[in-house]
């Protein structure tokens, strides 16, 4: 290959050289293009955290209520009664920036697909967002479209948008955070783990046909923004709702058939990502018939199907003698259900178009083979110090602190959410956490999502410190204990020494919070999207890092 | 009261009334497909809320052709008792049980929060446990629930006394800032001439328990299980 073209296909996969001589090793070969292409999906930062993996290895994630710590879909914490509760905090910046109704909406939709892919029904949605000053007519536009975008897609599904929080910052000026949060409550015997662990199964997938919305979105979740994003339209998805809901009443009655090996959901990098992870944990293989694959467009070609994001896909793995039991479910539900591939004993992922392979690739290098990163930590000499202004004229403070966007009501916000539905929302928006009652029980579940962006700014360790210690306030302030943490931490592109520096720092003091807290983290997210390409550290302070406590009510606190 | 609770794909209020007739009140009753075409066993059919068929077309256009809604016409013609809450009443409008149309929120935002109703008629099968004049307490959870119907219609169902609820303040005044959606004359909830089939916006099966912020929801079920037991009467 010559060198000019590779870099140009590098450059499109968001690969470098190293990595690339790694995938060479790896598969003893070059790449073709498909082959590359679902190496730079799974191998992008946002699948792989190739660069705070090792960072990640800090935090305390076992705890003796952990039912499933990080490496799912999501994280399950046992609350008694048989049930565990299931859930997990994404982020979707990037498409938000370019789109932010549909970027919003997706980021909803994706979350909601992790919880009910274990099995669990989703009971409630919190979001934790930041923009640019309302002043501006972009930041406008942005925050009424991702607001938009979150009520549009979570009052049609019907999982109630109960919390979260919104802060305003010149440094989020074109460049919002939007973080959705999921939790779902299941019977520990019905906790699903997508494990495709039996050779001779049936790979399904099921609900939306795939397009070409979406290709290389994790690559492009993972670089970073410029004047050229807007041209990256099309890498965002957009939603349906309406096909979700389908989707998660027929996963959660494929959950109580016998037969059902794994349920998987099409997020990031698409089927690539998801047939993949699925045959890795179970230590098996798969054979995957791409021209099977139902398409909403013709001319598709293998490397377009297999890296689309297009929305509201689930992968489903069945014994051959359970097939017609799922697909009756499918057919209740009017969805549509492609018999796609079989899980084999290779180790491969092997991918035939027409008989014809275009694609073999052993799984461990994909999934587990992206050689990690070790970028350079560099930090500020000294930490910015706070100048105090004089207190002259102390109403007119107070009267600027009143009408300040960030201490204002949220009420316009939260109104546009339905925050009841199911029936079970005791607190909802506008408390210190909110409360659900667990149904069938007489327990509740509180939930908060906190995290202040100017701590974190002024000292990413004591900030993130702060964060876990203000989420576990707000839920003792319910009467409840906190009991587990999912995190989401929004960085810059940790390639640039202060970046790291910070994200070093924060994972630090997110650990040690958790200790001394003696919370597990059981899921999170690390998007490495949050910065920009030219490095404006004044104009783009440290992005917040929200963190989340579901904590559980005593029992016997419910007279009702 | 044999209750049934129809499901059509995209439907998510079916759940929360179970709970509130089942669980709540104890009454029998059973969830209704879509494609079911007789509900003979039935003593109540709700049409419960939710975004049946996405409502990416106009609210309810879509359901009112599932095959079930003709088993509801029968049902109502017979003189059985119909509920349509939220996306339900949408429905029953659309399948001309129910007279007018419910247009987008004026202020052009889905709204999700607790509303003051005032009863305009006790007489109802599913007021029949209020006094004229009450003031119930129930959210709203919609964007299209902006009640319109042309003049004629208006003044029939006014003279008819078909209106049942309006948006009114905490003590019963019916003003414009208590009116959440920009509904003609703050109407809330209508009946049918006849009185058996209902529609109302706000959602009643989310006011039926203390824990969960106020229990006057109750009203709307429990007057209809007392309406069929007068008529068994």
């Amino acid at each position: 290959m010559a060198i000019a073209t590779r870099r140009a296909q590098l450059e499109e996969v968001a690969l470098n050289e190293d990595e690339y001589r790694a995938i060479v090793r790896a598969i003893g070969r070059d790449p073709n293009d498909l082959e590359l292409g679902m190496f730079g999906a799974l191998w992008s930062e946002h699948c792989s955290y190739k660069t705070s993996k090792a960072l990640l290895r800090q935090l305390p994630t076992e705890g003796p209520d952990v039912l499933q710590g990080p490496g799912e879909n999501a994280g399950a914490v046992d609350i008694g009664d048989g049930l565990a509760v299931v859930f997990k905090i994404e982020s979707h910046n990037h498409p938000s920036a370019i789109e932010p109704y549909q970027g919003a909406a997706t980021g909803v939709g994706g979350i909601l697909r992790d919880v009910f892919a274990m099995g669990a029904r989703p009971i409630a949605i919190l979001d934790a967002l930041r923009f640019g000053p309302l002043d501006s007519g972009h930041n406008r536009h942005l925050f009424h479209g991702v607001v938009a975008g979150i009520g549009g897609y979570g009052n049609c599904f019907g999982c109630p948008t109960v919390g979260g929080e919104v802060h305003f910052d010149s440094g989020y000026a074109d460049n919002p955070i939007v973080n959705a949060m999921c939790v779902g409550l299941v019977a520990h015997d019905r906790l699903r783990r997508a494990s495709a662990d039996r050779a001779g199964d049936v790979v399904l997938l099921v609900g939306a046909d795939t397009g070409r919305d979406g290709i290389h979105g994790a690559t492009f979740a993972s670089v970073e923004m410029d004047e050229r994003s807007a041209e990256r339209r099309p890498a965002v998805q957009v939603g349906n709702p309406f096909l979700e809901k389908l989707l998660c009443e027929a996963c959660l009655r494929l959950n109580e058939l016998a037969g059902v090996t794994a349920i998987q959901d099409l997020g990031a990098a698409g089927l690539t990502s998801a047939a993949s992870e699925l045959a890795y944990r179970g230590r098996r293989g798969l054979d995957i018939e791409v021209d099977r694959i139902s398409r909403r467009e013709q001319g598709m070609t293998p490397y377009e199907v297999m890296l689309s994001e297009s929305q509201e896909r689930m992968l489903v793995v069945v014994r051959p003698d359970a097939e017609t039991a799922a697909r009756q479910v499918f057919d209740h539900f009017e969805l549509h259900a492609d018999r796609i591939g079989t899980v084999t004993g290779t180790g491969r992922i092997r991918i035939r178009d027409h008989g014809v392979s275009v694609a073999d690739i052993p799984l461990k290098a994909l999934v587990d083979g992206v050689p990690l990163r070790s970028p350079v930590a560099s930090f500020p000499d000294k930490q910015p110090t706070v100048v105090m202004p004089a207190v002259e004229e102390p109403e007119a403070i107070l009267l600027d602190l009143i009408a300040s966007p960030n201490l204002r009501s949220r009420r316009p916000i939260y109104r546009t959410y339905d925050h009841q539905v199911q029936d079970n929302t005791v607190f909802g928006p506008g408390f210190d956490a909110a409360l659900l009652r667990v149904p069938g029980t007489n327990k509740g579940l509180a939930l908060t999502t906190d995290g202040n962006p100017w701590y974190v700014t002024l000292d990413p360790y004591e900030g993130t410190k702060a964060a876990v210690a203000e989420a576990a306030r707000n839920i003792v302030c319910t009467g409840a204990r906190p009991i587990a943490v999912t995190n989401c931490l929004n960085f810059g592109n940790p390639e640039r020494p202060a970046i790291f520096g910070q994200l070093q720092e924060s994972i630090r003091g997110l650990a040690d919070a958790c200790r001394a807290l003696e919370l597990p983290v059981v899921s999170g997210e690390h998007p490495a999207d949050a910065g920009d390409r030219h490095g404006r550290p004044a104009r783009r302070p440290l992005p917040p890092m929200p963190v989340r406590i579901p904590g559980r009510r005593r029992p016997g606190l419910f007279a009702g | 009261m044999n209750t049934g609770i129809v499901v059509f794909p995209g439907t998510w209020s079916d759940r929360d009334c179970a709970h509130a007739v089942g669980e709540v009140l104890g009454q029998p009753g059973r969830y209704v497909d879509h494609r079911e075409e007789n509900l003979d066993d039935l003593d109540l059919v709700i049409l419960p809320g939710g975004f049946s068929y996405g409502d990416y077309l106009r609210c309810g256009a879509i359901a009112r052709f599932a095959p079930v809604m003709e088993a509801v016409t029968d049902f109502a013609n017979r003189g059985g008792l119909v509920l349509g809450i939220c996306n339900g009443f949408q429905i029953l409008q659309e399948a001309r049980l129910l007279p007018g149309a419910l247009l987008r929120n004026a202020s052009c935002e889905f709204r999700c929060e607790w509303v003051n109703l005032r009863v305009e008629q006790s007489e109802s099968a599913f007021t029949l446990d209020c006094r004229p004049g009450q003031v119930l307490r129930i959210p709203i959870s919609h964007g299209e629930g902006n009640f319109f119907a042309d003049l004629q219609t208006l003044d029939a169902i006014e003279r008819n006394g078909q209106v049942v609820f309006r948006y009114c303040a905490p003590d019963g005044r019916v003003t414009a800032e208590s009116n959440p959606n920009g509904s003609l004359s703050n109407i809330a909830g209508i009946a049918n001439a006849r009185g058996n089939v209902f529609g109302m916006m706000p959602h009643p099966e989310r006011a039926c328990e203390d824990l969960l912020g106020g229990s006057d929801g109750l009203a709307v079920f429990r007057s209809a299980i007392h309406a069929l037991a007068r008529v068994a009467v």
